[in-house]
């Protein structure tokens, strides 16, 4: 029995001489949602095409459900997909652009309209693609993308594009999604919510992979930071000589002090500053969230 | 198969392509059909290129789908340019890689295509073939042209023929217009290539040298349309026509299944 949704082993794709995508290696095991991030230009999309079988790979092996992606015909009847955004026939109303491809897959077509319900397009599926909003266009898009009741679900930004409320509702479908069984891999740049509802992430630079694992695991390996504030801008820099005196890294940043340390030198900290005279405003420890990670991981910022 | 056929079909009955397309068609082959016998006694000639068809000609078995027959051009541009934008616009709206993900078969989206455009156009040369032989049959009597061999059985293998003939030439304009769709991969490039080159190149190119008309695609399937000309023999013109259209759709369906899909 298969226990990984997607598998890569020195995947490879060269353009002339640019390498687009460098000897990667990663699994996505069956029923998580991955989120698979990268800056502009790492690779994500180039990935996923190989994924799909768009693009021939130059070099390397790929499996996804277990069948070898040179064979995309034995494993995407069982795929959904949103790729570079959505991409429709703007003269055809979004009902008749779902019914092309339900067509297509040989899906059956009173899914067209449940699935235009689910992403909120009940009741403009009528409307011609060219009349929709960028947010409805995208809806659009993964409704395709879920016509074949997919086991793996494949969507590159699927948040472009969408209001506060409609990236709320993806998160919650992306979700409800995964605890159904279906496995998620999701591109996003809006770090904040892959990590809201990412259970795995594999991290791209420049082609390569910098991280591919548990998103815990990830985090884990991030050092704390501890963030101090004191009420006379002029003792910031003390409370950096303190840290450092007991070996930790400091340094001022917007008025506090952000100081490389475990949870529990928080206490010592605040005696120190006490005894040195100083009154501290806040004391807050803080463990980095996935965009800070991110960022230091891929020297980015 | 089945699937890639059906799906195509849906896009290609919208209102504004479909009922467009078939008005045109109306409107031109109403229009070919009629300039023959309006303007039979006319010294600049009835047909095209001033060519004059007299009214023993149109009195024989075969006059009434000279007008269907000498619309197999026009028919042809039109095919050329549906097949062409049908095809190319996979690439411009980024629609390729949804067929492509729903059906990887990639010789399987192709040949569907071509049969779901295949399928319009027969209705296409359906309509005109019925618009040509009516407004032939109305005007007629008008013009003095005899009709009493148009029905016997001579004439129905003249219907039968001719629009076999204009068939295969439309078929073949649009596998033209399709390979150029797959190469150039912008709907505009492949249509205003495919025009130019039929109406305007290939003229002049047989204007300067008269003997290009037997190897130059345009002409030969022009010719098929028409049951071949004084100049150029039938068998000639399919045969020579056949090998344009045979090689183009062979590099065009190599490319097509090889080329990776990064639009």
């Amino acid at each position: 029995m298969i226990k990984t949704a997607i598998s890569v082993r020195d995947l490879s794709k060269k353009y002339d001489n640019r390498l687009a995508v460098s000897h990667i290696n990663f699994e996505v095991p069956l029923g998580t949602v991955c989120g698979f991030v990268g800056p502009n230009g790492s690779g994500k999309t180039t990935t996923m095409r190989m994924l799909l079988g768009l693009i021939t790979p130059t070099t390397g092996q790929g499996h996804i459900l277990g069948e070898p992606i040179e064979h995309p015909e034995k494993y995407l009847s069982r795929v959904g997909a949103m790729i570079e955004g959505p991409a429709f026939y703007p003269a055809l109303s979004g009902h008749e652009n779902l019914m092309v491809l339900a067509k297509l897959g040989g899906f059956p077509i009173e899914r067209v309209q449940i699935l235009l319900e689910k992403v909120g397009l009940g009741d403009r599926g009528k409307s011609k693609y060219k009349t929709y909003s960028l947010g409805m266009k995208q809806r659009l898009g993964i409704a395709a993308a879920l016509l074949p009741e997919p086991k793996l679900l494949m969507l590159d930004e699927p948040t472009n594009g969408l209001d506060p409320e409609g990236i709320q509702e993806v998160r919650a479908l992306l979700r409800d999604l995964a605890n159904e069984g279906t496995t998620v891999f999701v591109s996003s740049h809006l770090l904040s919510e892959l990590e809201i509802i990412s259970d795995y992430i594999v991290m791209l630079r420049k082609g390569e992979i910098v991280f591919a694992g548990p998103i815990g695991e990830l985090m884990a390996q991030q050092q704390p930071t501890i963030i101090a504030k004191s009420l006379e801008h002029s003792d910031l820099q003390k409370i950096v000589e303190i840290a450092e005196a007991a070996g930790h890294h400091a340094v001022i940043r917007n008025d506090s002090v952000h100081v490389l340390a475990e949870m529990d030198w928080a206490p010592v900290l605040n005696k120190a500053a006490f005894d040195a005279g100083i009154t501290l405003a806040q004391l807050a420890p803080q463990l980095p969230n996935l965009e800070e990670t991110f960022f230091e991981m891929t020297g980015d910022k | 198969m089945l699937h890639v056929i059906s799906a195509e079909l849906r896009k290609l009955r919208r209102p504004t392509l479909f009922l467009g397309t078939m008005a045109a068609v109306v409107f031109f082959s109403g229009l070919f059909s009629a300039l023959l016998f309006l303007l039979i006694d006319s010294p600049q000639g009835n047909s095209d290129r001033g060519r004059v068809v007299g009214r023993e000609v149109l009195g024989l078995a075969t006059g009434g789908v000279q007008g269907f027959a000498s619309t197999g051009g026009f028919l042809g541009i039109i095919a050329l340019c549906v097949f062409a934008a049908q095809t190319a616009q996979e690439y411009t709206y980024g629609t390729l890689r949804n067929l492509l993900i729903r059906q990887p078969g990639r010789l399987k989206i192709l040949i569907g295509k071509l049969v779901a455009m295949k399928i319009f156009a027969l209705v296409m040369i359906i309509l005109a073939a019925i618009i040509g032989i009516v407004t032939s049959v109305v005007l007629a009597p008008g013009a003095k042209v005899n009709t009493d061999l148009w029905f016997t059985s001579s004439g129905i293998e003249a219907i039968l023929t001719s629009f076999v003939n204009v068939t295969i030439s439309v078929v073949g304009f649009g596998i033209i217009g399709m390979v150029l769709g797959l190469l150039l991969r912008s709907p505009i490039s492949a249509i205003s290539f495919g025009v130019l080159w039929l109406l305007i190149v290939e003229n002049l190119l047989i204007a300067v040298k008269s003997s290009l008309q037997n190897w130059l695609p345009g002409a030969q399937l022009n010719a098929i349309a028409s049951g071949g000309t004084l100049d150029l023999a039938y068998k000639n013109a399919l045969v020579v026509g056949g090998i344009y259209v045979g090689v183009g759709a062979i590099v065009a369906s190599i490319l097509f299944v090889r080329r990776d899909v990064a639009n």
